[in-house]
């Protein structure tokens, strides 16, 4: 993720939603995204493990963003979506409530994270596009998939 | 790949099979130096190799492999016995050569070994000569490709020796023969050339006849290139070389395909057609047939492993200063390559470690009356869908105090944990870091892995390992490990909602208890559940309680489901919501997130396309204490003080309270069933108290009035009562509370003036006598009682 403003580079990000938060993930690191999959939660694992999926045979490790960035939880009827990521630790599904376009964005508008955002999330949050009429709050895709206590 | 290059790589791989077959050959030949026919295939393998570098045009290799021709030579016409010395150089030769082929495998070329320190050893010894006293020098190369090397050459070695062998034992074909079958060169010509030779011309066979004018160069080549080329052809007609990587490539896409096969089993069966029944019912026979034979291609026998380690036991052995004989059994066991590949280093450690610690020196064997020669054995064999490898020497057994100590002192455990631990325990300690039980460290010890990487790499496959010992008589470790990793037969059961994999092979047994049982069946013992299974207190772990999943889980089941599971020795039954079938699964491995939740050994995927863990037994027991149980029950097990001692016995007693804080305990094996029943069950019959139990009437006796100590009634709540059985005629002891059970030995002495106490002994800091049931419900008036049968 290059902070440098005087390259006016444009990036494209895969948005979505989480409450009332825009995200953003830079596009190359998303494999894909599919609707809610049947879940099969893991006992004793760590609380932002909702789970593992099964994607075309691989079994890939759900981790759920509302939790991770310490939102509120998910109401019941809301059916998450999974974008599949490829990270350094291999593929993982992170939840969203729901998946929003792919936007260029200007790195002349990016911005420092927003004082408003606090706790955990400032951390997974690199910093902020100023898009017309919202913040796109750009999400440390590695940091987000490192959870406290698992190496 | 050009032509050569194939058939360089076939020489290569011709010569690695050789090699290991000439290792062992060579150490078959050290127990018995007359075995002519041994001598002869080590031979063979050396002439091979030295005849077709030479056609390649690997010159050093053909050196070296010529001065061990020559020394080999001589062994052949008994000019020379094999000694330590001889065999040494020669192995070291194979070493060598080993190193050779794989520098050509590597880069094509034959590469700068410096093989002529070697060479100058084997020359010596060729020459019959004692070593120089002064270490070889390794400044000094000594000429390789001097005179006794050029003497003979390939051709006319081929010409002049009786037929050379190839691998298979064929005879090569002969240049000599082949040119005069042919009409290429005439059998007088031939002749004269061969005894040419023999009179000590240095020229090659088929040189001297070019040079006399009596065959076509030309003729001569292309049959020096058939004859080395019919040296590479031992591979039977029958088989092929397949590249392991795509074996494994196979091995995944049976996997996935297993798994398509029963999510379409699974469909199917919610499909009326009956021509969607009769498909699937092939593809499952075609899928399971195809997933049989990819995992044979896999299988090995355990021999492969093994044939490297007769060569470490002798080296080793040569160097600590040992005698010890290596018997295999059980060569032909196979398993899946991975399996193999996995425990090639643990094995070989074990193999060395009992080498250099097991087996004691040949003076301290014979001082306590054993054979010189320390006896190593290693056994393979299948074994209830997996595999059994005992390795057991006749050492010197280890000591479990001085592994005690040693852990104690290396910080592994704490003085108070070690009083706690059962002997079988202490055991097992030798495969924690950092205890290790050799008085010195050689510098065998030091190397390797350690023990306690060889149980990591055992269970990483889905093994244990177990160990027995007795001093002075020797130690038997015992490793079992699963045939294969991919696919393996699972139990699926569900509880909280959830299905989960057992892998088949840690389980033991299904009970299932219904109605009454269901209520009953499962008894508590000191707080801690248990089950009686055949008269064995089988301790229970509730899978949704360990799992912290309490969904639907309730104490007032209708049906309990037990599968009673086996792990590091220990057995336990684990309380199911649901058992469904026993499924092939593919275990796929869990993401870095997961990996240490040690309650699941992977993951599978479902006929439903759904996820399912794979639980890890192991992982359970741990969680569960199962495992530590005994270490508890350990801790109970202290002196007693009886003096008068006349009979000694092992037994499981159970502890109660008796009165006013008195303590008893009873033989287990009395004992059919702890019950609890409410005061106001207690009802009055045939001028006894008794209670309605199982749509019988139970005969109440308070013990503390038998024992004559008092106290104990009780106005309301609960009282503990231990059913007694005898002769069909159950009794209800009535007993202040059930305290523990412990495993003890006791002495009887009876000394004791009352029948109904065996004898007296001290559990838990407190002296405990322990009762005569029989002669307790006898002085009772065990008629009494008997009226009420059948009632």
């Amino acid at each position: 993720m290059s902070t440098d403003t005087n390259v006016a580079v444009e990036t494209q990000f895969c948005t979505f939603h989480l409450t009332n938060l825009m995200f953003g993930i830079e596009v190359e690191r998303v494999q894909e995204v599919i609707r809610a999959q049947p879940m099969t939660g893991v006992p004793l694992a760590n609380p932002v493990v909702e789970g593992l999926i099964n994607l075309r045979g691989q079994i890939v490790t759900a981790l759920d963003l509302r939790r991770r960035l310490e939102l509120p939880a998910r109401p019941e009827d809301l059916e998450p979506t999974n974008i599949v990521v490829r990270t350094s630790v291999g593929q993982l599904s992170l939840l969203v409530d729901r998946i929003g376009d792919v936007v260029d964005v200007d790195q002349a508008t990016f911005e420092g994270p927003p004082e408003t955002l606090e706790g955990v999330a400032r951390e997974l949050i690199t910093g902020a596009y100023k898009l017309d009429g919202a913040l796109l709050l750009v999400l440390d895709t590695e940091a987000a998939v490192r959870l406290p206590g698992v190496v | 790949m050009s032509g050569i290059d194939e058939i360089v790589g076939e020489f290569l791989i011709e010569s690695y099979e050789n090699l290991d077959r000439y290792d062992a050959d060579l150490l078959a030949l050290e127990q018995d130096p007359t075995d002519a026919e041994v001598l002869s295939s080590v031979f063979r393998t050396i002439h091979t190799i030295k005849g077709t570098s030479g056609f390649f045009g690997f010159d050093q290799l053909e050196k070296l492999a010529h001065v061990g021709e020559n020394l080999l030579g001589r062994l052949r016409e008994g000019e020379l016995p094999l000694t330590e010395e001889i065999a040494s150089a020669l192995l070291d030769t194979g070493d060598t050569l080993r190193r050779m082929l794989g520098v050509i495998e590597e880069t094509g070329e034959e590469g700068d070994l410096d093989v002529s320190e070697l060479a100058e050893r084997l020359t010596r010894l060729y020459e019959g000569e004692a070593p120089p006293a002064d270490a070889v020098a390794a400044d000094e190369p000594v000429e390789v490709a001097d005179e006794p090397v050029t003497a003979e050459h390939e051709a006319a070695e081929v010409a002049d020796e009786p037929p050379a062998f190839d691998a298979e034992g064929n005879p090569i074909g002969r240049i000599g023969d082949l040119l005069s079958e042919r009409g290429k060169a005439s059998p007088e010509d031939i002749a004269a050339a061969l005894e040419a030779q023999q009179s000590g011309d240095a020229r090659r066979f088929g040189e001297i006849l070019v040079n006399k004018g009596a065959a076509d160069p030309e003729d001569v080549e292309a049959y020096v290139e058939e004859q080395a080329r019919s040296s590479g052809r031992s591979v039977s007609d029958s088989s092929i070389r397949v590249d392991v990587g795509l074996l494994d490539e196979l091995m995944n896409l049976v996997g996935e395909l297993v798994l398509a096969r029963n999510q379409i089993v699974q469909l199917v069966n919610d499909e009326q057609d009956s021509r969607y029944a009769g498909a699937s019912q092939r593809l499952n026979l075609i899928t399971t047939e195809l997933q049989e034979g990819v995992m044979k291609t896999r299988m090995q026998p355990i021999g492969n492993v093994w044939n490297k380690l007769p060569r470490v036991v002798r080296d080793l052995s040569l160097a600590v200063g040992k005698r010890v004989d290596l018997e295999m059994v059980g060569q032909e066991t196979e398993l899946d390559k991975t399996i193999i590949e996995a425990i090639k280093d643990p094995l070989t450690h074990l193999v060395r470690n009992a080498v250099d610690h097991g087996i004691e020196a040949p003076e301290v064997r014979e001082a306590a009356g054993k054979p010189a020669v320390g006896q190593l054995t290693l056994r393979a064999y299948h074994e209830g869908g997996q595999v059994n490898i005992e390795l057991s020497d006749d050492g010197k057994g280890i000591d479990a105090d001085a592994v005690r100590d040693k852990a104690i002192k290396q910080g592994v455990i704490t003085a108070e944990q070690a009083a706690r631990m059962v002997e079988r325990e202490v055991l097992t300690l030798i495969f924690s870091a950092g205890v290790s039980t050799a008085a010195q460290v050689t510098n065998v010890s030091g190397r390797g892995v350690g023990m306690d990487v060889v149980r990591t790499n055992i269970e990483r496959i889905g093994g244990s390992i177990d160990i027995a010992t007795e001093i002075g008589q020797g130690t038997t470790i015992k490793v079992k490990i699963p045939l294969t990793l991919a696919i393996v037969p699972a139990l699926i059961v569900s509880t909280a909602g959830d299905r989960y994999a057992i892998p088949q092979l840690s389980l033991i047994e299904l009970v299932r208890l219904e109605g009454e049982q269901a209520r009953t069946g499962i008894e508590r013992v000191h707080g801690s559940p248990v089950y009686r299974l055949r008269g064995r207190l089988l301790p229970i772990v509730d899978l949704s309680r360990e799992l912290e999943r309490r969904g639907e889980h309730d104490e007032e089941r209708e049906v309990v489901n037990i599968v009673v599971l086996h792990a590091d020795g220990q057995q336990f039954g684990l309380i199911v919501d649901d058992i469904h079938d026993t499924e092939e699964i593919v275990v796929k491995p869990l993401g870095s997130h997961l990996k240490d939740a040690a309650l699941f050994a992977g993951a599978t995927i479902m006929g439903d396309g759904r996820v399912a863990l794979i639980l890890d037994v192991m992982g359970i027991a741990e969680r569960a204490r199962v495992v530590s149980e005994t270490r508890e029950r350990a801790d109970s097990t202290e002196q007693f003080a009886a003096s008068d001692i006349t009979v000694t016995e092992r037994k499981t007693l159970l502890l109660v309270e008796v009165g006013d804080d008195r303590r008893a305990a009873i033989d287990l094996t009395e004992v059919e069933r702890l019950e609890e029943f409410d005061v106001s069950a207690v009802e009055w019959g045939s001028g006894r108290e008794v209670v309605q139990y199982r749509d019988a009437i139970l005969p109440l006796m308070r013990l503390a009035d038998a024992l004559g100590v008092g106290g104990g009634y009780l106005e309301e709540g609960s009282m503990d009562v231990v059913v007694h059985t005898i002769d069909g005629h159950s009794v209800g002891l009535v007993v202040g509370k059930i305290l523990d059970i412990v495993e003890q030995e006791i002495r009887i002495d009876h000394l004791d003036d009352r029948p109904e106490v065996l004898g007296s002994v001290v559990v838990q800091g407190r002296v405990t006598d322990v009762l005569d049931t029989h002669a307790l419900v006898g002085a009772g008036g065990q008629d009494s009682f008997g009226s009420y049968a059948g009632v």
